[in-house]
């Protein structure tokens, strides 16, 4: 059953007096509990696939549908709602927030969830555990190693039980040793039937997910 | 974890920031407390100086005959020989409707009488009441406790070569002299104080009053109500207050009033654009951290939420600070501002909450639009940004 379908999806930026295609009619299905990367050169659209992916850019033209609903007839506050009901996001950068801790951190998307303190803290510690950081929830951020934080990271990205985990770049700022675990982890989720897209330029991401999407000049190329 | 979570631990981490904030929201209220305070403090001085010396409002007959001064006051037309008030009809000057403002009447008869061949006037009085009016009199010798007890201003008493202790006779009658009062710069000092009844025997008015003197607290200052209403139940009197040197400081603190608020709100203004630049870039520093938190589902409003709770968490600690600092910047400049020492600060929880709630007011207000600014963050700019 798919659970994402992209069906010629434009997206169009002005730059200056420029006028850039990040993406010229992309179509993608994609089925749920699949690994999916999508792997590019840097400025082929790869990074703009997944923020419209995300619900967080709207395209220039086409349908994006995910879990039956067509993400862009929503507006700006049901989209919000529908990423915090149903994604999680893996940035690059970890971007996780420096003044709270692990926990803290792995909690934040359920602080606007109506639920008890006492279940939230719950959540979260079993996300830090099926990440391998249980031992280390009351961490800063600037108290743990890269890899960690990037496991901080994607535990907060699963702690909703999102329908689909989108990653952007998650290994560009670790070195390789890291990026394999980070990647078995990412593996280990999507056995346990979570969707993943993940967008990468390293090729070697592309052996652990069941199929790769090449994006060059902002079309698919494979 | 809970929104607040985020915005307490923010301000926590941004210490220096929040506490320039604090500071700055803090000068400006605790300008207006210690302003808003003086000035009531020092009005305060003012109204009680009033009701602790002398009469405010002047009861006299009707009138066209002859015109006298007393106390450098003008009392109008008084004819002491032909026309008096009834002594019962200040009874109903009690009854009026803010009998509560009233602190005491001092009625008063009048007349020329020769002592040792001098012509003095001389004046029949409640001591009780007078004393309490006249608070300023210093007495030589005692103050008078029987019938038979008079007092000398201190130029009756040169002239008539008596001092405290000695007797005096008036219309055949023998007077003990309790005490001499100490010179006035007034109409006092020329004047001869007896009772009440003992004087209005003498010159033959009993049950009868020259004049009343009344003195009214001037908390609210209703004076020229009361003179209404008393004018009203005595309709063959004259009822007029006295207010002219009041009047003049009023003005004057009414001036400084004035250019208080109008600093205050240049501060207050200053402290606002403070709260307004520090918020705003405070919000922009976070580019990253709002982008994330609309990635992850959060709403606009929980953004302006988390914004806005930590502009009111610092509000409500520089209201209470700024409550606290001008305290004590009033207590500090009472004594240069005020007339008398005795002044006191009036502490009053209105101004307590006032600025706490002016705080957050303010606060709030300045935060609104970069609280706005940042919930209409594009969640895609802000991760770009970095």
């Amino acid at each position: 059953m798919a659970i994402i379908e992209i069906k010629n999806v434009k997206k169009q930026y002005q730059t200056g007096a420029d006028l850039v295609e990040a993406l010229r009619g992309v179509d993608i299905t994609i089925e749920a509990g699949e690994f999916i990367t999508i792997m590019g050169q840097s400025g082929s659209g790869k990074s703009t696939l997944l923020s419209v992916l995300g619900g967080m850019n709207h395209p220039t033209s086409g349908d994006v549908e995910m879990a039956g609903v067509k993400l862009y007839q929503l507006g700006s506050e049901q989209l919000a709602d529908f990423r915090a009901q149903n994604l999680g996001f893996v940035f690059q950068s970890f971007h996780l927030i420096q003044y709270l801790t692990a926990l803290e951190n792995v909690m934040l998307p359920l602080a606007i969830v109506k639920m008890s303190t006492a279940e939230k803290r719950d959540a979260a510690r079993k996300a830090l555990e099926r990440v391998g950081l249980g031992a280390k929830t009351d961490r800063l951020p600037n108290q743990l190693s890269g890899g960690e934080q990037e496991r901080v990271a994607i535990a907060r990205a699963i702690v909703n039980n999102p329908h689909i985990l989108l990653a952007d770049e998650p290994t560009g700022n670790l070195d390789s040793k890291t990026s394999e675990e980070v990647m078995t982890l990412f593996r280990q989720l999507n056995s346990a039937g979570q969707t993943v897209v993940m967008v990468t330029h390293n090729p070697e991401n592309g052996a652990y997910s069941d199929r790769t999407i090449h994006l060059k000049d902002g079309l698919i190329s494979e | 974890m809970k929104l607040h979570t985020i915005s307490i631990n923010n301000l926590k981490r941004r210490k220096a920031k929040m506490a320039f904030l604090t500071v700055g929201l803090m000068v400006g209220i605790a300008t207006i407390v210690t302003l808003v305070t003086l000035t009531r403090s020092m009005s305060n001085d003012i109204e009680r100086k009033m009701d602790e010396f002398g009469a405010n409002i002047l009861i006299t007959p009707q009138s066209n005959g002859l015109s006298m001064n007393y106390g450098g006051i003008s009392l109008g037309g008084v004819t002491f020989d032909q026309r008096e008030i009834k002594q019962e009809d200040l009874d109903k000057v009690r009854k009026i409707k803010n009998n509560k403002n009233i602190s005491a009447i001092s009625p008063k008869v009048l007349g020329g009488v020769k002592i040792n061949g001098h012509d003095v006037l001389l004046v029949g009085v409640e001591f009780p009441a007078e004393l309490k009016m006249k608070q300023w009199w210093q007495i030589f010798g005692e103050e008078p406790k029987g019938e038979n007890d008079i007092l000398l201003g201190s130029d009756a008493s040169n002239t008539l070569n008596a001092s405290s202790g000695d007797t005096i006779e008036i219309k055949g009658e023998k007077f003990k002299v309790a005490g001499v009062l100490n010179q006035t710069g007034s109409q006092d000092d020329s004047l001869v104080f007896a009772s009440l009844p003992k004087v209005q025997k003498i010159l033959g008015k009993e049950g009868k009053i020259t004049m009343a003197e009344v003195a009214a607290l001037c908390s609210g200052c209703p004076i020229n109500d009361m003179v209404n209403q008393i004018a009203e139940l005595l309709p063959d009197s004259k009822v007029s207050a006295i207010q002219q040197v009041v009047a003049g400081r009023l003005k004057a603190l009414d001036q400084f009033k004035r250019f208080s608020y109008a600093m205050a709100g240049v501060v207050v203004f200053i402290g606002s654009l403070i709260v307004f630049v520090t918020m705003m870039g405070s919000v922009n520093e976070r580019t990253t951290e709002i982008g994330v938190f609309r990635a992850i589902g959060f709403r606009k409003s929980h953004i302006m939420r988390i914004i806005l709770l930590e502009a009111a968490l610092v509000s409500i600690l520089a209201g209470l600070l700024g409550y606290a600092v001008g305290m004590g910047g009033a207590k500090l400049a009472l004594p240069f501002m005020a007339e008398s020492k005795n002044a006191h600060l009036v502490w009053d929880t209105t101004i307590a909450f006032g600025s706490v709630g002016l705080a957050l007011i303010l606060g709030i207000l300045a935060s609104l639009y970069p609280a706005l600014h940042a919930s209409k963050m594009d969640p895609t700019e802000a991760l770009r940004a970095l």
